[in-house]
């Protein structure tokens, strides 16, 4: 295409349809993860070009490297005709490109306009020039439709839809010419939706480019103009028409792994098998509602749903680390106190939360501390602690999952993510762990601790240990559960063994109810 | 109480690893940390020393000095052993200082000087105790800010004290704790084996009970305590509790040495504390701390005032000298923690 040696036009007239964006072969690494692996993306002035992919697809990251947080290894970028190489994030503002991120990043107790001209604050003489600051806020708040708002409002006074408003705000007060937008919608009630999508629309007239990600398929096909599709850090699919592509091709192309999971041979199904835990109408407002579920001895159960589905809220309810507001959860058949996680260990229940580092792990003690942190009291003679039964305890357990290093004694710190995570499993090893709790498992492990930490979860429950698996990657959640429970927006929206149902099947469910009505046949 | 009694039918070298963690319990760079405060401790010595060489050359003087050093040390080394128990728990208690001076009065007012010394000692630990327990309840169940309810109990308790002394100075009659910080036993004072006494408790509550272990994991990472099963707030509450109970100690240990108590005494206890647990090694944000590093704090801080003392330099000059001692103590740890650390690997990965 020729217009990239353009100089910058001004007017936005003559750049309507403008490539402004341009990444070509773009590869991004973190320790052990090929995060973006040769990424094309195209965007061009005034449209709305969506993004789609699954998580773990490498649309964060993508966003991050345009937002000038990471700096991509290799490939180039192209913006507005030049090579661009934001070195922070403030750069890549000052270049045009501002990002409004999923869990928006604004100062709580600052005023609206103060956020709108956060760190670049019109200014005399080292004074604020606030005046100017509102009225400039308020033009740029009626541009977006949303005169209503007052500029000098306090942030966290505003409801979801008004703080998003007032990311956009922001973007605007750099002059931006693309807005990236991280899953605007997850925030926002139905109607809030119509609103946003109509302000997009007064920015796509004004040549500003959007780039839209979503889970949500509607959504996509109303407000998007072109689809870039992600996989595994790849472009599998790149400026397809957002209305007229067929759900289908869109979804094949999301799925299918290039990299392989290695899942182990399931064992063979146990008839008769003893109910271990029994949910009945669990609920918590605002996270999910009415779920019931079941764990049988021995059975793998997987729930899959995307990132705010209420998944791992729902995981932390049933181990009482969150108090339910209704419904039971059974062990065994006997009633859990809720609320009380020490009620859900004495029971025989175990969780490896999702958060490894924040939830599970003293980092800087030794590794036979952290697995015998819910069992060292169990060892201790009159509290006093029995240091060499808890070293033969974690020898034991690093021994069957073997952890790599061997020594016991170092700390956490010095893991990697796969071992970090073995050593989160292990301390449910010891004691009378009966139903496991796994949120997430693999997330931040490589491809193969994956394949053992698999093996482990088989072994687990192949001796009678039930295990109840959350995890936002389909294809695992299918190659490892015996039951498959798939959740969307705090509901379970249904449930099948793991043999007949299909990634794509799945993925239509968690992305859009509405869609595998019409299109996928159950 | 040894491991080896208590382990089960296990195979012979791991008998010989739980025996060696009698050991290696405190990490390395614990270890190297209390040797950094010996060593500044050392050259304090060296510094009293040259400066005053004829006091040194004498035997007996340097023997009582370093008695009295140690007594110096003694009641604020048992309000820090409490101390860097909270703080290792996430938590701070700001309110050492009011404690010991409501304990001290309570326990020295005619109607409980009545029940005589025991009576006296009770009532000055179960008053820390019990402050202690206020503190916990506000803390772990009234989910307050630990700096912000043990700020309120500071101005409180000593408002408490004020009160019930009538804001006059309470003499003891009983010669049995007024006795404690005038005797000796075996040459040595009293109020040293008090310390003596509270620091080895202290070590073993800290490294070989479940308390102390509970106590590393609350500070370290409440989440993942909760998780694991721990009653974290149950645990809050018994390690203020415990900080009083430390209190009401050092209030017998401040009044028998004062023969007296009144609510003004103890005062900015808590900030030497705080100082000589920080310098001893304690992580403010909790989850790391050492009993013996927090001892070598108090020590090291009694050495300085001594050391002042001996030269009859102001107390105006001995602070400044403290407040820049606290500041060079958290600038070497957090060098020792970083930019060293970096700063080798770089070296490893540009030299091999």
């Amino acid at each position: 295409m020729t217009e990239a040696q353009a100089p910058e036009p001004q007017a936005t007239e003559a750049q309507e349809g403008q490539v402004v964006l341009r990444l070509t072969d773009v590869v991004k690494t973190f320790p052990g993860v090929r995060a973006l692996d040769g990424v094309q993306l195209e965007v061009r002035a005034g449209e709305v070009h969506c993004l789609l992919g699954q998580n773990g697809a490498g649309k964060s990251t993508l966003i991050k490297v345009l937002a000038g947080v990471h700096r991509p290894d290799e490939g180039q970028i192209e913006w507005l005709g030049q090579d661009f190489a934001p070195a922070n994030p403030q750069a890549a503002m000052k270049a045009g490109i501002a990002t409004i991120y999923q869990e928006l990043d604004l100062v709580e107790d600052l005023s609206v306009a103060e956020n709108a001209f956060l760190g670049h604050e019109p200014k005399v003489f080292g004074f604020v020039r606030r005046g100017y600051m509102a009225r400039h806020t308020r033009e740029i708040l009626g541009k977006l439709g949303h005169a209503e708002i007052p500029p000098s409002r306090l942030v966290r006074s505003l409801p979801a839809a008004g703080k998003q408003v007032v990311s956009m705000a922001r973007a605007l007060s750099h002059d931006a010419r693309l807005i990236i937008m991280d899953e605007p919608s997850a925030v926002l009630a139905h109607d809030e939706v119509a609103n946003l999508f109509r302000i997009i629309r007064g920015l796509t007239a004004q040549g500003i480019a959007v780039i839209y990600i979503s889970h949500r398929l509607e959504e996509i096909r109303e407000i998007g103009d072109r689809v870039t599709v992600l996989k595994d850090g790849r472009t599998t699919a790149a400026n397809l028409p957002a209305r007229s592509t067929p759900t289908r091709d869109l979804v094949s192309r999301m799925t299918g792994r290039t990299i392989e999971y290695v899942f182990p041979e399931p064992a063979p199904a146990v008839s008769g098998a003893e109910e271990l835990l029994r949910v009945e109408g669990l609920t918590r407002s605002g996270e999910f509602a009415d779920v019931s579920l079941s764990v049988h001895s021995g059975e793998i159960v997987g729930i899959a749903g995307l990132v705010g589905s209420g998944r791992s809220e729902l995981l932390e309810t049933i181990f009482g680390a969150r108090r339910a507001e209704a419904g039971t959860v059974r062990m065994a058949g006997k009633v859990l106190r809720p609320g009380s996680v020490s009620a859900a260990v004495r029971a025989g229940l175990g969780m490896a939360p999702e958060e490894r580092k924040s939830q599970a792990l003293l980092l800087g003690e030794p590794i036979y501390r952290n697995v015998t942190l819910s069992t060292f009291g169990d060892y201790a003679r009159v509290g006093f602690t029995n240091a060499g039964r808890e070293l033969a305890e974690a020898n034991r357990i690093a021994d069957q999952l073997d952890l790599r290093p061997r020594d016991v004694r170092r700390a956490v710190r010095t893991l990697s993510g796969g071992n970090q995570q073995k050593v989160v499993v292990g301390r449910w090893l010891l004691g009378d762990t009966r139903l496991l709790l796994l949120d997430e498992p693999t997330r931040g492990v490589d491809v193969g601790a994956r394949a053992e930490l698999y093996q482990v979860i088989r072994d687990l429950a192949a001796q009678g240990v039930g295990v109840l698996l959350v995890s936002s990657e389909v294809p695992e959640v299918l190659g490892m559960a015996d039951r498959v429970l798939v959740m969307r927006e705090g509901r379970m929206v249904h449930e099948a063994p793991a043999g007949q149902i299909d990634e794509d099947t799945v993925l239509d469910l968690v992305m859009a109810g509405s869609l595998q009505v019409e299109e996928v046949t159950i | 109480m040894t491991a080896t009694t208590t382990a089960p039918v296990q195979e012979p070298e791991k008998h010989a690893a739980a025996k060696q963690s009698w050991w290696r319990d405190d990490s390395t760079e614990q270890m190297r940390r209390n040797l950094g405060l010996v060593g500044v401790l050392a050259v304090l010595i060296v510094i009293g020393i040259i400066t005053k060489p004829e006091l040194y050359s004498d035997g007996t003087w340097v023997r009582n000095n370093i008695f009295t050093i140690l007594e110096l040390a003694s009641v604020i080394g048992v309000v820090t052993v409490g101390m860097t128990f909270v703080i290792i728990g996430g938590g701070i208690d700001l309110s050492v200082g009011a404690i010991i001076a409501l304990a001290g009065v309570w326990s020295t007012t005619l109607a409980t000087q009545d029940f005589g010394p025991g009576g006296m000692i009770f009532c000055a630990l179960a008053v820390g105790i019990g402050v202690g327990v206020v503190n916990g309840i506000l803390i772990a169940y009234g989910r307050l800010v630990a700096f912000i309810a043990t700020l309120a109990m500071m101005v409180a308790a000593r408002g408490l004290a004020a009160q019930i002394s009538g804001k006059q100075t309470q003499v003891s009659t009983s010669s049995f704790i007024n006795g404690l910080a005038a005797n000796d036993f075996l040459g040595v004072p009293v109020l040293v084996y008090i310390l003596a006494a509270v620091v080895a408790a202290g070590w073993v509550l800290l490294n070989r009970t479940t308390f102390g272990r509970r106590t590393v994991a609350v500070g370290g990472n409440v989440e993942a305590a909760r998780l694991a099963g721990i009653n974290v707030k149950r645990h809050t509450l018994l390690l203020y509790a415990l900080s009083g109970l430390c209190c009401g100690i050092a209030a017998v240990m401040l009044t028998s040495q004062a023969n007296s108590a009144q609510a003004a005494m103890a005062n900015l206890y808590e900030l030497d504390a705080i100082a000589a647990a920080i310098i001893g090694g304690t992580l403010l944000s909790g989850g790391r701390g050492t009993i013996i590093g927090s001892l070598l704090g108090v020590l090291v801080f009694s050495t300085i005032t001594n050391l002042f003392a001996i030269n009859n330099l102001s107390t105006e000059v001995q602070n400044m000298v403290k407040g820049g001692i606290i500041v060079a103590a958290v600038l070497i740890q957090q060098v020792q923690f970083k930019s060293l650390s970096q700063f080798f690997s770089k070296n490893k990965i540009t030299t091999s």
